[in-house]
């Protein structure tokens, strides 16, 4: 089952650069979230501080409140560690890990959390290649084939597959179709929607439509700040803010 | 198995798991250092030990007999003049002509067999290339030679030039060959006159690089200039080398002798410090504009 | 005409911008339609505005140029050609028995190699062991570790290590390092690993040990720099995919970083190999050269290429020379498939030419 994000007051900075302003914006637990803007409004940047990936960043750094579940990411005991563990992430650009077989790849975030037991290691990523949809085209050659020998598509389910076989609450996936042919992209469309039920799933997205098709909310980032957060059909038909409205019609960006 | 999600206390980081992210980042560390202090010991000694044994006398008297204090090697540093001068004619022509074909001409098959050579040998250990060049010159003139040695050094630079003449070619862009050549420049001009001369900061730098290189080489010239202890300018009789003469002096048993090798190091040290030194400086104060 | 003028892109990117103010006036007056011409009615022009005289003078140097790409053949080839023509006294000899020979007399003119081949392997072997984590260590803090200000200077210094001539180490290894370690580090390890074997017997300083440790400083430049541009090869996606699954550093670099440029490490750790096998003056000056074989680090050896250095110039008669010039053979093929086998590994990584010639 998944949580809900409570963010109060996140400020992110590249260097001198503040990227995000302020931004407040609340979660809900098995809900699928959009988030848009265009080109540069910190849409990506506001995701990745969601799992302290953004500090990964030479001279980035963030500060603010962000609540996953219970979690207190930016809490001053905590470590980033436990927080990426716990809030999974696909990218935009699928990133199998290329010296090993796909089930290696599944696997890679368990033996990390020590995991040791084969029977147990199994089942999981049965049920983490079953959940991502990959389960079927790969069962027969799961030691066999390494990850990189995937078609783009595959390789992102692979990636999702590997993000949940860790069990997070949440999963955060920044871009994850726009490198992908428009079939690929409706698998894995329709894949966020099966997910929904047992994870949050916050989406960054540059493809309007695609907000509409698969999230129940979406946030509307312009220049640093979160200009509009709504519930989809009110965003995308009666648009509260004029930015937002200038561009859901396409006047910009 | 992994706690229920939700549960705050579920998979905290496991002590062990940082500990060994703590080692792992003080090996790093620790490696760093222990590759860098002899490096500085080196330097260090080179100064301590030499500094003092480096005077005139030094600079320009020739060896006296073994068990006699003083002397110096000033044939040694002449030595090395002459033959690397000998080397770099050797060497730095068919460097450059090497790296022009593999830039220019050999984009093919046959480029990258010559580039597969090149490496090869470069990878040739030194003596190697001592005892062949023995065999060809020192054996057919029955007496070892400044020239030989130069022959030898000289091979050994190939590689290093031509591999950075490559580079430097393949960083001009075309457009400047093609506008050369639509001007109705010839090739072999654009080559040298516009390619080259766009590349030479670069090529400099890989001659010079090639040139400390071979410096302070002395395996290749034990059996080819097999060093001298007298005065010598003869192309074609054996000649001293610091780098010989420092090997002579440290594997002896006098004393004085061993004071002068380190004198002798120092000076070979500062010799390629300051080739590879003038380079850095002439390229970076623009005098050599180049292409990028 | 050379290949190059084929290769030339279409007028499109011909930047009209580039000045050709000089030109010559029939090239003027083509000036406003060079868009609209082809590559091969430049070759036209070429050939209109200089006839001939251009020609041989391009295939003069053309034809130079290539025999410098062939002197290099031709070196490589009169290399091997004067080691197997001297060495052949030798060959006919003693044959194969030449390699596993115990017993290097030139008294009796008995010639076996093995105390080389030995020396040379411990030697290389000892100067890895400590070298690869060396290297390995310095690169991953380079790349993954350091602060961006320090990485060149760092960086900077690992490369001034290879800089520095193998007869300079030799030196500072006789008076340095020998005595440090016929002081304390010999004593120190008889005390607590004697019992392996490895560390027993008269402590001169000089010997294995010695060599190995000097070796292993020549050699973390090389394996060095070619593990950090592997490392650096690696794509920051790979090392964002492991740290989103929740893990400390060193994981990520082990998971991420190193375990996709193994192949590469691997090479360069090889082409440091093929260094430290024909390393000479300094092993000669710090081994003791003994031709025996001994168990024990604290022990004088001899390698092949010191054997070479020392002998040479004092081998009398043709088939001593003739054995010496065999063990350079011997040293030639075996540092000429090292270095291929290296080259081969680091160009499958770094797709093409692994960067500046190496020392």
């Amino acid at each position: 089952m998944g949580v809900g994000i409570e963010v109060r007051g996140l400020n992110a900075w590249y260097g001198k650069n503040l990227a995000l302003k302020s931004i407040d914006m609340t979660v809900q637990a098995n809900h699928v979230t959009a988030v848009i803007g265009p080109s540069g409004c910190g849409k990506s940047t506001y995701v990745r501080c969601l799992n302290r990936m953004h500090e990964t960043i030479p001279e980035a750094r963030a500060e603010g409140e962000v609540k996953v579940g219970d979690i207190e990411v930016y809490g001053t005991g905590t470590d980033p560690v436990e927080v990426r563990r716990r809030i999974g992430m696909v990218f935009q650009k699928p990133n199998p890990f290329p010296t090993m077989s796909i089930y290696d790849n599944v696997a890679a975030g368990l033996r990390l959390n020590g995991f040791r037991n084969r029977k147990q290691m199994n089942e999981l990523v049965e049920r983490s290649l079953k959940l991502a949809a990959l389960w079927d085209e790969v069962k027969d050659t799961l030691h066999k084939q390494s990850g990189a020998s995937l078609s783009g598509g595959q390789q992102q389910r692979l990636c999702i597959a590997r993000s949940l076989a860790v069990e997070p609450e949440v999963l955060l996936m920044d871009e994850p179709a726009s490198a992908l042919d428009p079939i690929s992209t409706s698998k894995i469309e329709e894949l966020i929607f099966q997910l929904k039920q047992h994870y949050t799933v916050v989406i960054v997205t540059h493809n309007m439509q695609q907000a509409a098709r698969v999230a129940e909310f979406t946030g509307f980032f312009l220049m640093g700040s979160l200009i509009e957060y709504d519930k989809t059909e009110k965003i995308f038909t009666t648009p509260a803010d004029k930015r937002t409205e200038d561009y859901i019609t396409g006047r910009f960006g | 198995m992994l706690k229920q999600p939700g549960d705050a206390s579920a998979q905290k980081l496991s002590p062990w798991r940082r500990a060994i992210n703590l080692a792992a980042t003080w090996f790093a560390i620790g490696a760093a250092v222990l590759v860098i202090v002899p490096l500085l010991a080196i330097f260090v000694y080179l100064l301590i030990k030499g500094a003092g044994s480096v005077n005139l006398a030094f600079l320009t008297q020739t060896p006296k007999p073994p068990g006699e204090l003083g002397g110096g090697m000033a044939n040694s540093i002449v030595g090395t003049g002459i033959i690397l001068a000998v080397a770099s004619i050797v060497g730095v022509p068919l460097g450059i002509g090497c790296g022009i074909y593999l830039a220019e001409y050999g984009r093919g098959r046959f480029g990258d067999l010559v580039r597969f050579t090149a490496d090869v040998l470069n990878g040739v250990p030194s003596i190697v290339i001592g005892i062949a060049v023995y065999s060809l010159i020192v054996l057919r003139e029955k007496h070892f030679s400044a020239f030989s040695g130069g022959v030898a050094l000289g091979i050994m630079m190939i590689p290093t030039i031509a591999r950075a003449t490559e580079e430097m070619l393949l960083m001009v862009p075309n457009v400047v060959r093609e506008a050369a050549l639509g001007l109705g420049i010839p090739k072999w001009r654009t080559t040298l006159s516009i390619s080259l001369r766009t590349a030479s900061a670069g090529v400099i730098t890989g001659c010079m690089l090639a040139f400390a290189r071979v410096a302070g080489e002395t395996a290749p010239l034990l059996f080819t200039a097999f060093g001298n202890q007298f005065w010598s300018l003869k192309l074609n009789q054996p000649m001293a080398a610091l780098s010989l003469q420092v090997f002579t002096y440290a594997i002896s048993p006098y004393d004085d002798w061993h004071r002068q090798a380190w004198a002798g190091a120092l000076i070979l040290i500062v010799l390629i410090v300051a080739a590879v030194g003038a380079v850095r400086i002439v390229t970076s104060r623009g005098m050599l504009k180049g292409a990028s | 005409m050379s290949g190059t003028v084929n290769e030339m892109n279409s007028p499109d990117s011909f930047n009209p911008s580039e000045k050709p103010a000089t030109a010559i006036p029939t090239l003027a007056q083509t000036a406003t339609q060079r868009k609209a011409i082809s590559a091969s009615s430049v070759l036209e022009r070429i050939r209109q505005t200089h006839p001939r005289s251009s020609r041989m003078p391009d295939a003069a140097f053309a034809v130079l140029i290539v025999l410098t790409a062939i002197s290099v053949f031709a070196i490589v080839a009169f290399v091997l050609w004067e080691l197997v023509d001297k060495s052949k006294l030798s060959l006919h000899q003693f044959g194969l028995a030449f390699f596993y020979g115990h017993d290097w007399d030139p008294v009796n003119g008995d010639f076996g190699a093995m105390p080389f081949i030995y020396g040379t392997l411990v030697s290389s072997a000892l100067a890895l062991f400590i070298a690869v984590p060396l290297s390995i260590g310095v690169a991953v803090y380079v790349t993954e570790m350091c602060p961006i200000r320090l990485r060149a200077i760092i960086s900077f210094l690992v490369e001034l290590l290879a800089a520095i001539p193998s007869v300079i180490y030799g030196l500072w290894g006789i008076f340095v390092l020998a005595p440090l370690l016929r002081e304390y580090v010999e004593p120190f390890l008889a005390k607590s690993l004697g019992w392996t074997g490895f560390f027993g017997g008269p402590m001169y300083g000089i010997g294995m040990l010695a060599a190995g440790i000097i070796l292993s400083i020549m050699v973390v430049p090389i394996i060095a720099s070619i593990t950090r541009e592997v490392l650096t090869a690696v794509p920051q996606s790979q090392r964002e995919a492991v740290l989103a699954l929740g893990a400390t550093r060193w994981e990520m670099i082990r998971m991420g970083v190193l375990r996709n440029a193994r192949i590469g490490i691997l090479g360069g750790i090889i082409l440091g190999l093929g260094r430290a096998l024909g390393e000479t003056m300094a092993v000669t000056m710090v081994i003791g050269n003994r031709p025996e074989v001994s168990k024990s680090l604290f022990a004088p050896g001899y390698t092949m290429a010191s054997a070479i250095a020392n002998q040479f110039t004092e081998a009398t008669g043709d088939l001593y020379l003739s054995a010496l010039v065999e063990i350079g053979l011997a040293l030639f093929l075996v540092t000429l498939i090292v270095n291929a086998l290296a080259r081969l590994l680091v160009w499958s990584i770094t797709g093409g030419r692994a960067g500046r010639a190496r020392a």
